[in-house]
């Protein structure tokens, strides 16, 4: 990523979540920059406080210290810059499949005629145009994934944030899902983040790979991730000469034993 | 159909004929119940096997039935009662709700108000029936009230809970498009419920009855309650039998009907 512009980044931030039980630290002086155009994954073993620096980034917590920063300005709350996809698709079972792609812009008072007729767009480009009066629980896994993606991509966000996104699904659609979730954001050229535990989807889709420490969370290591194969496809990412020394790197800093 | 159809196995036939054969079993095990019990009554009661003027008998309760129709009293008795009734649970279920948002509005608002509502479910509401009347006055408004009052407390304390558990995913979902707590109430808490709220207007119908007719026995000047207490006081066990007859048809038909509310709010799930 030569001379590209950084988009976030983390400056020493540090959270700690208070209960009566005690005091813990998600996460500790983390510092990283995300690249303009980029797909970086962020790995740690579970409980080590992904989900914690996704909340931070979008706006949904306050560090306890150090800031994030998202286009040059220190992050204090949800920005519509930012777009949110979370572990499970979260559809609401009672709105059909454009109603619930049109929440984003309906809770930022953005719904009118033209940003109605892009949604629809996006739905129809992405496969989903004859199933607008569809209720949730009438698509596939995949299809639902698709549509939480696009109620994502309505808003039109620079940035994507991806909470396991894939996590819930079946190991099949798990595939399929993420080989189309990468091709979507590639054409929709959006800047994304992806938060996994899982090796080989992290390689399969990123340009870069941060991996974290265990609990409290700091950066332990960054990989760029360099495959001799064109493809942009995830699928086919991991048939990649290089895929394997990159798994076994990750997989021994993650030290999960 | 189901033997004109070619493609469906014999022995799927066999199973197809067997559930109906046992569904035509239990319809007819139902009305033969029904048909002993009523001509069972009749014939004790013709052969002084029991006393008629203490337990009343079908052909009585029939005249009687037709006696207050054509007085056209009966209509003026059931129209107060269902009126009462209706009033009260879908009160009762709307009030009920205003305040369990209320509590969802302020945490600490229901944390403080928690023993209150524990003692106030756990009173029996019966016992503040004379208190209505002395406060509201001897008619249907404390009928009315204490209808309400008997589905108000378990509505709040259900309704409430129900807000809480929704899915915290989905709440995390609207805040990242920035929403406001006004907003997480509109499009997740109140619809995610809905199922909730039904079920607590469920039980707010049986709620509902218990308090009209005993806010009727106490208030005593008209509807089915009322018709029960003077029947009892007069001796008149065709009037009461009667009575309890057309409340027991009445609730039923009621309680159907939010059934079936039930089934058209919740095709999506
Ligand atoms: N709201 C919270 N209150 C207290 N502790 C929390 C809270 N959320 C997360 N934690 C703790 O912070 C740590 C990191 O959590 P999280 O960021 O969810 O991890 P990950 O997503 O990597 O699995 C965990 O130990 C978790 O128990
Ligand atoms: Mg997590």
């Amino acid at each position: 990523m030569m001379e590209a512009k950084v988009i976030v980044e983390a400056k020493d931030l540090t959270m700690n979540y208070h209960t009566l039980d005690g005091e813990t630290a998600a996460i500790k002086d983390l510092n990283l920059q995300v690249y303009e155009g980029e797909f970086v994954s962020i790995i740690g073993p579970s409980g080590c406080g992904k989900s914690t620096l996704l909340s931070l980034i979008a706006g949904l917590l306050t560090p306890s210290n150090g800031a994030v920063l998202v286009k040059g300005e220190v992050v204090s709350g949800p920005n519509p810059n930012v777009g949110y996809m979370p572990q499970r698709d979260q559809l609401f079972p009672w709105r059909n499949i454009l109603n619930n792609v049109l929440i984003g812009l309906e809770v930022q008072h953005k719904l009118n005629d033209e940003t109605r007729e892009k949604a629809k767009e996006l739905l129809s480009t992405y496969g989903l145009g004859d199933f607008i009066h569809h209720y949730p629980n009438q698509l596939s896994g995949g299809m639902r994934q698709r549509a939480a993606l696009i109620r994502t991509l309505a808003i039109n966000p620079e940035i994507l944030l991806l909470d396991e996104s894939f996590s819930a699904l079946d190991y099949q659609t798990r595939l399929a899902v993420s080989d189309e979730v990468r091709s979507i954001i590639y054409k929709e050229k959006k800047t994304s983040i992806l938060v996994t535990h899982d090796i080989a989807e992290a390689i399969s889709m990123s340009d870069r790979i941060i991996v974290l420490t265990k609990r409290p969370a700091t950066v332990k290591n960054i990989h760029e991730i360099r495959l001799s194969c064109d493809e942009l496809s995830p699928i086919k990412r991991r048939e990649a000469p290089e895929f394997r020394s990159y798994f076994n790197q990750i997989w021994k800093e993650l030290d999960v034993k | 159909m189901i033997n004109g159809n070619p493609h469906i196995s014999r022995e799927h036939q066999a199973y197809l004929q067997a559930v109906k054969l046992e569904q035509m079993k239990i319809v007819i095990s139902r009305v033969a119940i029904l048909v002993i019990f009523v001509v069972g009554w009749e014939l004790a009661a013709r052969w002084k096997m029991v006393d008629p003027f203490i337990t009343s008998q079908p052909s009585r309760i029939w005249a009687t039935l037709v006696n207050l129709h054509s007085e056209g009293l009966l209509y003026h008795h059931i129209g107060i009662t269902t009126t009462e009734t209706v009033i009260g649970f879908v009160s009762g279920t709307i009030i009920g709700t205003f305040l369990a948002v209320i509590l969802w509005w302020s945490e600490f608002l229901s944390k403080v108000l928690d023993p209150y509502l524990v003692v106030l479910n756990a009173l029996p509401k019966i016992a503040l029936g004379p208190i209505l009347i002395v406060w509201i006055g001897n008619g249907s408004p404390a009928i009315v009230a204490m209808a309400l009052l008997i589905s108000l407390i378990v509505t709040v304390i259900s309704v409430h809970s129900g807000f809480v558990q929704v899915d915290e995913a989905k709440i995390k979902l609207l805040r990242t498009f920035g929403a406001t707590k006004w907003q997480i109430l509109q499009k997740v808490i109140l619809p995610a419920s809905v199922p909730t709220i039904v079920s607590a207007l469920k039980i707010n119908v049986g709620l509902s009855w218990v308090g009209v007719i005993v806010g009727e026995f106490l208030v005593s000047r008209a509807g089915l309650g009322y018709l029960i207490v003077y029947g009892g006081q007069v001796f008149n066990l065709d009037l009461v039998m009667t009575s309890v007859m057309i409340l027991a048809i009445e609730a039923a038909l009621m309680y159907q009907g939010v059934i079936y509310l039930e089934k058209s709010l919740g095709k999506w799930q």
